[in-house]
């Protein structure tokens, strides 16, 4: 197969990234846009192109039989060590990557189209560094989607480590405002500290596997794989046996090696997904513009973490314990994360908790995720949401964008009763939340109704307490979206400046997106997407089905009651349960934990000592070695007088010297 | 005689005819044509060196070729040592165009091209020369020009006092160097290199090693090596710039060189533990003082006098590596502080002649002023500190790298000290780069001007220079594979 268009996907971005940023600010503002969304539209058209190759053209490269299998387009060495260790670059096509080209360039073009508008003014200035801005969304398209095609784990840390670049430039667009450049920073170290756990993770991988390439993990039979794993090396594949463990399997602290690996890598997978502990910079991240916040912070970057347990997955399946940590860590992570977006007042911080929410959801459904229960649903179900969740989150982010831009403010005490300004905005956020919430026909509630049967599978207690974010996702979303259009009348103080639908190229991506919300649940992803590559036809579940719809029906019910009109309902519940309140409001404190973390204790325990040790010991020590040689340095300045004789002297003395030491030693 | 030997020294000859057309041209001409004389110099010296490289890809060289019953030595390692010198030869006098066809020049313009074509004649002979003899004429016709070319700025005091010093020190340092050839003489019989090898094997009588001190502290005086380099700092001072420059690069690299064949040939195979001793010392208090007198230097061409001092120590790990990394690695670090060290002479010879001021001083806040400048300075300083990308790093890599090759315990710590004096010097280098950059609260005392083409042209090749040779290690391979290929020392032989 010709491997012209998947160079080309990432070629373009990248060359766009340093075309605008090296020669943007030659280009009219206008002229940078339209260069951006034009290479990003092409890109969508080839990634789209590829992904029909992929799952309709029944290639024997791709498909044998109802068993999808992996195909790698390309793949030259990048960096040779010694023997067989040696590190790729390249493109690696299987159901998962496939389907994140189509969302990755579906998203990354309306947002690209969208960002036209939106970063103007009212009077249709364009904001400052509009060049830059188009440079870097172009850098993370590159980036991001290197990650999904990568085709070793060593590929994807480097490409993960660009998102993670590209993701600070963005947060911190606008580098004059202090909330946005700390937001960027602190973006970075979180999200730094946990690939620190990646590395190691990846490190431990391949010191005792050697190798790095997916295919080598996953192109043998899950199942065999797992037997391999299980059983003594004598009656395994010789292959596999020298590929995954010696026998013994070595082990640290009570656990396997690999168990150990697959929990730092997942560590990384916590840091860019925002899972419960690392998840304090998510929120935080909203500084940057809106148009970012959907590419990046809610459909594409943050569900790498996600994309990277799916794709280890057969691993993963040889250690059920990692996966239990990986159930646990995301059931906690969406449970609190539903209750903190209750108490909201920021929209997008209602969008962002919600994100970290979903994205849970997500890694649960991996998590509970067995081969032996109905087919491996919770995978299946996993990439579905992670698709729907996608399309209907930008939705909601760029609505959000719409909103903003029309009003100037982001809380919703500036909103109110916007319906009727802003009716485009209206129905389509109006779709995002009913996607959002579960209900049939829309997208969400096919794939939340599958991770839920996977929860069931699992046990009943996870299957409850997912049901329970369910309901709570259902009613957060629409007291924000009855916050914001509802609640009372908006007051207009001139006619003039009434806030108003945006432009078509705001609008448009809205519309896309929302129809792709309406639409998209009815894709029968189980014929696309399964663990094992098998096509499998999954069947709703409708017991499951109706009892998630009544819950979230209530939900929206309970909702609706509370905010739709103007009454002092949600004061007296706030005053009811004022700790809860506060506790929600105030994000369970973590922040100011993390604060407490470092400033006081490893600020003030560890690094002042280290410090003093510094300034005093190591930083002593240099300067009196420079004083030492400052003190030299002035004592031999007589030596130069100027002198001819003295030259001579000196030159004769020198001479006879070397030759008489020399020659006393030699004696 | 056969005088067909004289073809054997193509190079030569080649300089000799550059020389003569200087000569005819400056005496033959009328007076109005000597304008011209400074492009034309530069122009013939560049087709020459550009046929002196291409020579030597060419097959009929890959041959060494004695001469004269092996009194004169050519071969591709040669070759290649005379080109560097070539190269930087012509960089010096592209920078001095400007300089040359300055007022007070007027007379005797033609008689500083024709004296610096005769003292790289010397340095070819020394280079080439296997007999104490041809050595010593070499040795002589590179010394003696100079000081009439450091007397070259009349108006200016310094250059005459630095002229006279330079002078009389050069000759007393003859007067020893003859003096310990005529005991070499006295024990060996023989000037031949190859004869007092074998003639004065397991000699360790006083005569000897007094006689070998005296020959190291002969050449050594070339080289500013400690103790024998108390001339430096003033004549570097006094003389005009491109000068300064020339003696700087051209006269220690060909020295360099000269004093590794010297050691190798005459006194290798069975006397090198003497030697190296004598060397070991004379490196290690040669960086350690260069550097600590560079630390307190105002006027800049002093300070690089100060920091030429010690980087002739770094060139002679080269020489006490004694093998055959030693000798491709000295050379190119002769090549890479060719281009270094012209860059910085050659902003410091644009900003004299603009202005006339040469005091670090001076230098305050550059970068605001003539920004180029500023960036050609820092580079050169940087790669004179040996800083990662540029060409400096390498070339101190490399020739560390050669002597630890050795593998004695004493080599490690002499490396080590050697190192330790590369922080010193980081710090002086980077004084420059700080008042340029750093120092800008005042305004500069040097306005913004326009460097002449020919200034700019001598950066730019300096500059290009620094950046290529820390890019590629291509060059550095080439020579390695010179020299290793001829078999240990067999080149140079």
């Amino acid at each position: 197969m010709d491997a012209t268009i998947q160079i080309l996907i990432l070629a373009i971005p990248l060359f766009m990234f340093l075309f605008l940023g090296l020669l943007g600010k030659y280009l009219s503002h206008k002229l940078a846009g339209i260069l951006g969304t034009t290479a990003m539209g092409i890109v969508t058209a080839l990634a789209y192109y590829t992904a029909y190759l992929y799952f309709f053209s029944g290639d024997p490269h791709f498909q044998d039989g109802t068993q999808r299998l992996q195909y790698i387009v390309f793949n030259p060495v990048w960096l040779e060590f010694y023997g067989n260790l040696h590190i790729n670059i390249g493109f690696l096509l299987d159901p998962i990557s496939a389907m994140m080209l189509v969302v990755i360039t579906t998203i990354s073009f309306m947002v690209n189209l969208y960002s036209n508008a939106y970063m103007r003014d009212h009077h249709g200035v364009f904001e400052k560094g509009f060049q830059r801005y188009y440079a870097f969304l172009a850098l993370f398209s590159f980036s991001m989607l290197g990650l999904v095609v990568a085709t070793n784990i060593f590929q994807m840390y480097i490409f993960w480590e660009l998102v993670g670049a590209s993701s600070y430039l963005l947060i911190g667009f606008y580098y004059t405002s202090p909330a946005a450049v700390s937001a960027s920073k602190k973006a970075f170290i979180v999200t730094r500290f946990a690939d620190l756990g990646f590395l190691i993770g990846i490190l431990v991988l391949s010191y005792y596997t050697g190798v790095f390439s997916f295919m080598d993990f996953t192109s043998a039979p899950v199942e065999g794989l797992a037997d391999t794993f299980k059983i003594s090396t004598d009656t395994a594949a010789a292959v596999l046996v020298n590929k995954f463990t010696a026998s013994p399997v070595p082990m640290f602290m009570g656990c396997s090696v690999l168990t150990w690996a697959l929990v730092l890598i997942f560590m990384g997978g916590m840091g860019k997904s925002a899972m419960l502990p690392l998840h304090i910079w998510l929120p935080d991240a909203m500084e940057g513009p809106t148009p970012v916040s959907a590419l990046i912070h809610a459909a594409t970057m943050v569900v790498a973490g996600v994309y990277l347990v799916a794709r280890l997955f057969p691993l993963y399946l040889q250690e059920t314990a990692a996966l239990e940590i990986v159930t646990v860590v995301g059931a906690l992570t969406a449970f609190y994360a539903a209750m903190v977006a209750c108490a909201q007042v920021d929209i997008k911080r209602v969008l962002a908790f919600s994100t970290i929410s979903q994205i849970a959801f997500m890694m649960v459904s991996l998590g509970v995720c067995r081969p032996e229960y109905h087919h491996g649903v919770g995978y299946m179900a996993s990439m579905f949401h992670l698709f729907t969740h996608a399309m209907f989150k930008a939705l909601l982010f760029l609505g959000a964008g719409a909103l903003i831009h029309a009003v100037h403010s982001n809380n919703y005490t500036a909103m109110h009763g916007l319906r009727k300004y802003m009716p485009v905005t209206h129905w389509t956020f109006l779709i995002g939340c009913l996607a959002i919430a579960g209900i049939i026909p829309f997208s969400g509630f096919f794939s939340k109704d599958e991770i839920l049967t996977a929860c069931g599978e699992y046990s009943t207690l996870v299957y409850i307490w997912m049901s329970a974010v369910a309901a709570l996702t259902a009613f957060y979303m629409f007291r924000l979206y009855f916050l914001i259009f509802w609640w009372k009348e908006h007051k207009v103080h001139d006619p003039h400046h009434a806030p108003h639908d945006q432009p078509w190229c705001m609008t448009l991506p809205l519309i896309f997106l929302a129809l792709v919300s309406c639409v998209a649940g009815f894709i029968p992803f189980g014929d696309f997407v399964t663990f094992n590559g098998e096509e499998h036809t999954f069947d709703l579940d409708w017991t499951v089905a109706g009892i998630s719809l009544t819950v979230a029906l209530i939900s929206i019910a309970v909702a609706a009651k509370m905010y739709m009109k103007e009454n002092p309902l949600p004061d007296k519940m706030a005053a009811a349960l004022p700790r809860l309140w506060d506790w929600c409001y105030h994000r369970f404190y973590w922040d100011e934990l993390y604060m407490f973390i470092t400033h006081r204790i490893i600020f003030g325990l560890v690094c002042k000592p280290i410090a003093w040790f510094d300034r005093h010991i190591i930083d002593g020590t240099m300067d009196a070695f420079a004083a030492i040689t400052n003190k030299a340095s002035c004592a031999i300045k007589g030596l130069q007088s100027g002198n001819v004789q003295t030259y001579v002297w000196v030159y004769l003395i020198g001479a006879l010297l070397l030759g008489t030491v020399t020659y006393i030693c030699l004696l | 005689m056969d005088y067909s030997q004289f073809l054997a020294m193509k190079q030569e000859i080649s300089l000799l005819v550059v020389f003569l057309l200087v000569f005819f041209y400056d005496t033959i001409l009328p007076k109005k044509a000597q304008n011209g004389i400074a492009g034309f110099t530069t122009l013939i010296f560049g087709l020459f060196t550009a046929q002196s490289i291409a020579y030597m890809f060419c097959p009929c060289s890959a041959q060494d070729t004695t001469a004269f019953a092996g009194m004169y030595v050519t071969g591709p390692v040669i070759m290649a040592i005379k080109n560097i010198l070539n190269i930087g030869v012509l960089i010096v006098l592209i920078q001095s165009i400007k300089w040359a066809n300055g007022e007070f020049m007027i007379v005797r313009r033609g008689e500083f091209y024709e004296l610096l074509l005769v003292t790289l004649f010397g340095m070819y002979l020394m280079i080439s020369g296997r007999h104490f003899l041809i050595f010593l004429i070499g040795l002589e016709s590179a010394s003696l020009p100079l000081a009439a070319m450091v007397a070259f700025d009349k108006k200016r005091y310094e250059s005459h006092e630095a002229a006279v010093k330079y002078l009389l020190t050069a000759v007393f340092s003859s007067a020893i160097f003859m003096m310990g050839l005529s005991f070499v003489y006295g024990l060996a019989g023989s000037l031949y290199f190859t004869d007092i090898n074998l003639m004065i094997f397991g000699e360790n009588s006083a005569l000897a090693v007094v006689a070998l001190a005296f020959v190291i502290a002969g050449i050594g005086f070339k080289l500013s090596l400690v103790p024998f380099h108390l001339w430096t700092a003033d004549v570097y001072q006094g003389a005009p710039t491109p000068v300064t420059s020339y003696l700087s690069v051209i006269s220690k690299g060909a020295t360099a060189f000269a004093f590794l064949v010297v050691l190798i040939q005459a006194f290798g195979m069975f006397y090198e533990e003497v030697w190296q001793w004598m060397l070991y010392a004379l490196i290690i208090v040669t960086i350690t003082v260069g550097n600590l007198f560079a630390i307190r230097q105002k006027n800049l061409k002093r300070f690089l006098a100060f920091s030429s001092i010690s980087q002739a120590g770094y060139i002679m790990l080269g020489v006490i590596a004694f093998n055959a990394t030693g000798i491709a690695s000295l050379m190119y670090y002769v090549l890479v502080y060719i281009f270094s060290n012209l860059a910085a002479f050659g902003v410091i010879g644009a900003v004299e002649n603009a202005t006339g001021k040469v005091d670090m001083d001076d230098y305050n806040g550059l970068s605001n002023t003539n920004p180029r400048l500023a960036l050609c300075m820092m580079l050169a300083m940087f790669s004179l500190a040996g800083i990662p990308p540029f060409a400096g790093f390498f070339s101190k890599f490399f020739i560390f790298a050669a002597a630890l090759q050795q593998g004695s315990i004493a080599i490690y710590i002499l490396v080590l000290i050697a190192l330790i004096n590369t922080i010193v010097s980081l710090y002086y280098y980077l004084l420059v780069v700080k008042a340029m950059y750093i120092k800008t609260e005042e305004p500069c005392q040097i306005p913004a001007f326009r460097s002449a083409c020919s200034e700019r042209l001598g950066l730019w090749i300096s500059v290009a220079g620094i950046l290529i040779l820390g890019v590629g290690a291509v060059f550095y391979n080439y020579l390695l594979d010179l020299t290793t290929s001829m078999g240990l020392f067999g080149s140079i032989m």
